[in-house]
This record gives structure tokens, sequence and C-alpha cells, in this order.
């Protein structure tokens, strides 16, 4: 068995802040840490592991800083880390982000078969959920979204069965091998990695692979060339002027507080006030 | 099979970072274990780093190390409840490279410190806890952390963990701590905009002011206050003694909400954006205070070994002076073919000894008994110096000689001749060597 994680480290959107003035997102000095959802995908591809054995590589595009989101994964006790990066991808959207990260994959298929792919369902910074799904579709993998849970998966036939959270319920989905796993959030808890893991990561390089190592001839179908999304405006919404009133009730008189709940309603919107007269009559 | 290092070093602070740089240099292998998530998310400084010690280790540190501003300019005032007094000394003596005092902010400095120890060819692990020191009979053989699988040996354990040394209590190598030797500190750090930062304190660009504060702003309480101005923001802070904390019933965070209204420093922070709250030990107990540094197969250094100048506000030089002696000791036994046994690495007090480690802190010996049993200093005093200098400034149509008989007056009526004495005696004897 051999899974490919897809990790992209994001700022701890927690404590980020779009500045009131400029209309900026305020990133300095915000903590990256790894996409929360790519956790719940590498805790499953590692249980995977302990149970099928085979390898686990982690995968990432993104600036040089990004090495520590996959130095965490390594310590995790994922086998290897590749990191893909290179100035040319800058200003990717969630096509070239798909296509550069499909292309890379299809460079690792070349020294060892890719059985899974798993991705987060989304990152909590760009929340589009589109480079799973991208990567699958270029890769010709089964695409299974918003798993909860690996049933079964069977290397000799190259089946899997997966639990998905769906409206109303919960499905059961099974498909062929390989196939591109989203995985919901909540779904395992991430390991505490031995000692021996922390070892190993420590030993182990993270891989950095530029745009022509990850196998992308044309620089223009990556970065912001090979991105048709435009992001024209950011703004953070208008804190609301108004604040919600809290009205007292002096005794349990539930009548007394409707007529002045109304009466309230009615001044503050002689308009209804008006065409309810009218309508009622 | 457990792995085996020439060195662990515990901690990734200046202490634990300048043992386990210098070891690797040498050639040692070495592991460094620190339990933050990176080296520096755990640390608290106020923070001046003192050139001398890190170019020690580092001689070009200035190519890249993260430095906020070199100090030009040092403020001492002596605080009552909405006056100061105080005196200033800048020079452009200062402003001539290389520069000799620097902000930083540990975070970032400590993840640059780290880079270099990991350069040299230390392996440093994070998130890993040391729980134990793994015991053969009286001698330690390595450590154990919080993971599973997490025995690991070493020839000789560096032990940087800090100013609680939780280990070297845990081995019983030295006594629990006195609260009257720690002192626990607050500080937070304010931002505002560069050119806010230069104008507030008329400094230019990389220029940088430090106000060390004493008086009302410790409530009676010994301890310090300060202020220091890093790029683009403001570090201030107050540390009083753990032991008068307990007597008292205000906290440190309503000591430093009412130090940031004092009206001398609620100018300097104005409109500044609050973004980061700290509180951490500083161990003050002096030379007294220092345990038992050294056995078989172990060191201590750095705040762990209570290598702190307390009325200088050295510590980070201290520990990593500390940090780097030690590994020279262990380097020196390992080309000697000689064994990390107590009697060998004795040879790392002997290097103590003989460093301004402690010959400043013997020299300041006598400093926290003193201070501890009068408190005077840090409650009369300052209220009579603002009101000396309130009584000689205000032009009021008094003629100068009864100014200064009135000053004298007061001085008396609060302490009496023979106070004053004593009390000139006791600080001298407090701050100057035998
Ligand atoms: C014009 C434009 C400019 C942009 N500029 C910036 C910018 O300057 N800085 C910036 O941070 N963002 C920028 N973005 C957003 C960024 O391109 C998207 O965040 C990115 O394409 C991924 O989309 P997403 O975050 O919505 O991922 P989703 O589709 O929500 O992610 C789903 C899953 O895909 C995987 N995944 C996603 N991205 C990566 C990755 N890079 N490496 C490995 N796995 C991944 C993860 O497993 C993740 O859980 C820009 C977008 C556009 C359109
Ligand atoms: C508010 C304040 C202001 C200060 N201002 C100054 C100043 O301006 N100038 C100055 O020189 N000094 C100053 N000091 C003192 C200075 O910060 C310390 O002396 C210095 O940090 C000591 O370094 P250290 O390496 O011994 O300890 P630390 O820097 O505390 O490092 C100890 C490290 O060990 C790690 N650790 C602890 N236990 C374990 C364990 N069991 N397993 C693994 N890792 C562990 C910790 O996480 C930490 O990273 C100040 C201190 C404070 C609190």
């Amino acid at each position: 068995m051999h899974s490919v994680v897809c990790i992209k480290q994001v700022p701890d959107s927690a404590q980020i802040r779009v500045h009131p003035v400029t209309n900026t997102i305020m990133r300095q000095g915000v903590p990256a840490i790894v996409n929360p959802y790519d956790l719940f995908a590498l805790e499953e591809a590692l249980r995977l592991k302990d149970q099928l054995g085979g390898t686990v590589t982690v995968l990432s595009m993104g600036p040089p800083m990004a090495e520590a989101a996959l130095r965490k994964c390594l310590a995790f006790g994922a086998d290897d880390a590749i990191l893909v990066s290179d100035r040319a991808f800058a200003g990717s959207d969630t096509l070239a982000t798909s296509f550069a990260l499909a292309a890379t994959i299809r460079k690792i298929q070349e020294n060892m078969p890719v059985d899974l792919i798993f991705t987060g369902k989304q990152t909590i910074d760009g929340d589009t959920a589109q480079v799973g799904p991208g990567i699958a579709k270029r890769l010709d993998f089964q695409l299974l979204t918003y798993a909860s849970k690996i049933v079964a998966v069977s290397p000799a036939e190259k089946r899997i069965t997966v639990e998905r959270r769906a409206e109303g319920g919960v499905q059961v989905l099974e498909t062929r091998l390989p196939c591109l796993i989203t995985m919901l959030e909540g779904t395992n808890e991430m390991r505490f990695g031995d000692m021996a893991d922390l070892f190993r990561a420590a030993r182990t390089p993270v891989k950095v692979w530029d745009r022509e190592a990850a196998g992308i001839d044309d620089p223009g179908s990556v970065g912001l060339k090979g991105s048709p999304t435009v992001v024209s405006k950011v703004f953070a919404p208008k804190p609301r002027a108004k604040r919600a009133e809290i009205v007292e009730t002096a005794d349990n008189d539930p009548a007394g507080l409707a007529v002045t709940l109304l009466a309230k309603v009615f001044t503050q919107h002689p308009k209804l006030d008006r065409e309810l007269t009218k309508t009622v009559g | 099979m457990a792995e085996k290092f020439d060195v662990i070093v515990v901690g990734a602070g200046m202490a634990g970072n300048a043992a386990a740089y210098t070891c690797a240099k040498a050639g040692l292998s070495v592991l460094q274990l620190e339990r933050g998530e990176t080296p520096g998310s755990k640390n608290v400084q106020g923070a001046i780093l003192y050139a001398d010690a890190i170019e020690k280790i580092i001689p070009d540190f200035r190519d890249d190390a993260p430095l906020e501003r070199h100090l030009i300019e040092q403020r001492v005032w002596i605080l009552d409840d909405d006056s100061c007094v105080g005196s200033t000394y800048r020079s452009e003596e200062f402003n001539r490279r290389p520069y000799n005092r620097y902000t930083i902010i540990r975070a970032h400095f400590d993840q640059w410190f780290s880079k270099k120890v990991q350069h040299a060819g230390a392996m440093v692990i994070c998130e890993a806890t040391v729980e134990e020191l793994l015991l053969d009979g009286k001698r330690v053989i390595g450590v154990r952390t919080d993971r599973k699988g997490g025995e690991i040996h070493a020839d000789c354990v560096i032990l940087a963990d800090g100013a609680n040394s939780v280990l070297a209590r845990k081995a019983g190598f030295r006594p629990e701590l006195d609260p009257k030797d720690m002192a626990l500190a607050v500080k937070e750090i304010h931002f505002l905009p560069q050119e806010t930062i230069e104008s507030r304190f008329s400094i230019g660009e990389d220029e940088g002011v430090v106000i060390e504060m004493a008086g009302k702003v410790t409530a009676g309480m010994m301890g310090t206050a300060f202020l220091y101005t890093n790029k683009e923001s403001i570090t201030l802070g107050v540390g009083c003694m753990l032991s008068d904390f307990k007597r008292q019933t205000v906290t440190p965070y309503e000591l430093l909400d009412r130090m940031k209204r004092h009206p001398a420093i609620a100018p300097l922070i104005e409109g500044s954006d609050m973004k980061e709250y700290a509180a951490h030990l500083i161990p003050e107990g002096g030379y007294d205070a220092v345990p038992q540094v050294y056995g078989d197969g172990w060191l201590i250094a750095g705040d762990a070994g209570q290598f702190v100048n307390g009325l200088h506000r050295e510590g980070s030089n201290l520990a990593m002076t500390t940090g780097m002696l030690a590994a020279q000791t262990v380097i020196e036994l390992k080309a000697a073919g000689k064994a990390c046994t107590a009697p060998n690495l004795s040879a790392y007090k002997a290097k103590l000894d003989d460093s301004f480690v402690m010959k400043d802190l013997k020299k300041y010996r006598r400093a926290p008994a003193i201070f501890h049993k009068n408190p005077q200093f840090f409650t009369t005093y300052p209220e009579l110096l603002s009101k000396a200098a309130q009584t000689l400034i205000r032009v009021d149509g008094v003629d100068k000689r009864t100014k200064e008989r009135q000053i004298r007056q007061t001085f008396v009526a609060r302490r009496s001749w023979w106070g004053l004495i004593s009390d000139a005696f006791k600080f001298w004897r407090a701050v100057e060597s035998k």
C-alpha cells in the first residue's frame, strides 16, 4: 500500500484578522499550522499502514517555510515528505494547485505506484474543497469525498469501502483502487508519535522539488498565469451598527411582554405598522 | 535498543542552545530535547541580548540573527505613585559598531539559534519532554522522555531545563526551590508603528532605549520593572520575589496594570495593541542559591543552575556562558579520552569560578538577603526621593536653605538619623564587593 497525503500549511485562522482600513489579510505573527482537516487524512492513512503495511508519503505545495508542516507529519509517523516549492507557483488558484499536485504525484508514481491519495475535506484559509477532486480528475483516480471512515481496503482485490457522511444519514460506498479520498473532520484522533518516529523524522530530510522536478514543463500552467480565478476584492463585513436590546420583564406577564415587544417593533418600523393596518383593515 | 549519544542537552533555551552548538561544532554526537513545539515557544525574556556572550559562541551572529534594536540610551527611574525621579545615560559611543546590547524577541532569536545548532550537526527534537534522568546507581546514563520508547542513553547529560529545574530536583541533586530565591515576572508586548516608537523615544531607525524601574511599581515588594523598545513593539513588565507575592494580596497582572497606568509610562504605550502576555520565573537567589552543578554523568547550566544576576538584569548571558563552559568541559574530557565522572566534570565548576559568572554572583552575594530584610528600599525611599525632588524644583518663594532643611527633616522623620546611616551602609554592603 502506498498512500500519498496532501497537506497544506495554513495560518491559524483562529488568529487571523482583516485590517479594518486596508482590507488586507493580516498574517503577520499568525502561527502557521497544518490544515486541521489534513491531519484526519494523515491519521487515516497511518492507520491503514498499521493494518496493511506500506508507505505513507506526505506532499505539500507551498513556500519553503511549509517544510515545518511536513516535518510535523514525519514526526506523526509518515515515511517520506516532499515539498514542491518554486516561485513559479506563487498565486496559484485551485486549478493551478491541483494541476501542480497531480503532476507531482505522477512523478512520485514513477518510483512507486500510488494506491490511495488522501486530502482534507477543505482548507481553513481557502475553503474551496476543490483541490482534492481536481487531482483525482487529472490522474483519473476514483473519487470519494467527505469520507468519515475507511471501512476496509483490499490491496489484492484493489477495492476500498468507506463511510461517507451525507445529508440524512451515512452512506457506505465501495469502489476500486486507485482512489482519492477527501476526509471529514472529527473522524479520528491524531496519534502521539513514538520516540522512534521522532528520531526517524529528525533523520529524514524533506525533499524539495522545484517546478521541473515536479514534472511541470510549462511555467504558464501554474502560478498566477495558470490561475483563471481572480480575487478582485477582500473586505471585512461591516460590524452591525445596532446592538440587540434587552427587554426586562417585571413580573410573569407574557401578554404584557408581547404588547411591549410589538409596540417596539412597530415604532421602529412605521412602514410595517401602516401596511398591516391597511391589510387587516 | 536505545539510541546513544555523546551528549544529551535538555532544553532549547539560551543555555541549551549554547551547549548543543558548542558540542556539535566540536564534532560530538549531540541530541537536544525540547518540550516546546518549537525552540523558543516556551521562553520568556525582556529581552536584552548582551553581545559579548553570544559573540564568544557565534562570532558573526550579527550577520543574520534577528535583532530588534541596539541600545543607545539607558534610563533608570524611581517611581512614586504618580511621579518619577530618574537619570538618563545616552551616548554616541553606543551607536558605534560593533554594538554592545540589543533588544530581541526570544521566539525569533531562539529559532535562529536553533537553526545554527542544527547546522552545526546536533539532532534537535521538539515536542519531547524529558520526564526523568536514567540512573545507574548514582551515575546518570541518559534520559526518559514522555514518548513511547523514550529511553535514550548518553555519556553526559547537560541540564538546561530552565528556572524550575525539575529534573535535578526529581533526581535528588538539589533541594526544593525556595520562594525567596525566585522572582515571578510578568510582561506584555505592545505593538506600535515603528515611526511612533522612534518619535516617542527620540531615536533613529535601529536605535533603542531601556528603562529600568524600581520603587512603588512593585507595591512594596522586592523587585523591579522594565520597558524596552523593539522594532515595532514595546516590551514592558514587572517582577517581584515569589515570597513577597505570597504575602501580598496584589496579583502580578494587577501590578502590571497599575504600572501601565502610571503617568510616566501610560503615554509611552498609548494607542498600542497588546499582542502577547507571558509570565515566568527568574531565579534571583544569587550566589548562595547556586546548587551542586555537576555530578556523575551530568552538568547544570543556565537558569536551572540559578545563574542570574538579578541586580543587573543579566540572565541570558550567564545562561549562554555556562552552557558554553559545560560543553567545553565535556569536549575536553572526550578529547583526553576521559570518562564523564564527577571528579572529571568538576573542571566545570573551576571554569565557572574563573569566569565573570561566579565572580559577579559572589560580588552581590549579600544583596538578596539585605533587600529581603529591608523593604524600605522599595517603599519609603522612592517616596522620599520624589518629595525631595518636588521640594527642590518647585519655585514657591521659599529660600533654598529652608528647602534643604525641609528635605533633611522629612528623611530623618521617616528613617531617623541612625536609620539613614545604617540604610546607606546596608545598601553599600549589598552592591559593593567584600
Ligand atoms: C488569484 C488567486 C491568488 C491567490 N493568492 C494566494 C496567496 O497569495 N496566498 C495564499 O495563501 N492563497 C492564495 N490563493 C488561494 C490559494 O490558491 C488556494 O488556497 C489554493 O488554491 C488551495 O485551495 P483551497 O485552500 O481552497 O484548498 P481546498 O480545495 O479547500 O483543499 C482541499 C485539500 O486539498 C489539499 N491541498 C490544498 N492545497 C494544497 C497544497 N498547496 N499542497 C498540498 N495539498 C493541498 C489539502 O489536503 C486540502 O485539505 C489565491 C487564489 C487565487 C484564486
Ligand atoms: C520577564 C523576564 C525578563 C528577562 N529579561 C532579561 C534580559 O533583559 N536580559 C537577560 O539577559 N535575561 C533576562 N531574563 C532572564 C533570561 O530570560 C533567562 O536567564 C534565560 O532565558 C535562561 O536561559 P535558559 O536556557 O537557562 O532557560 P530557558 O530560556 O527558560 O530555557 C529552558 C528550556 O528548557 C525547556 N525545558 C524545560 N524542561 C524541559 C524538559 N523536561 N524536557 C524538555 N525541555 C524542557 C523549556 O521549554 C525551555 O525551552 C529575563 C527573564 C524574564 C522572565
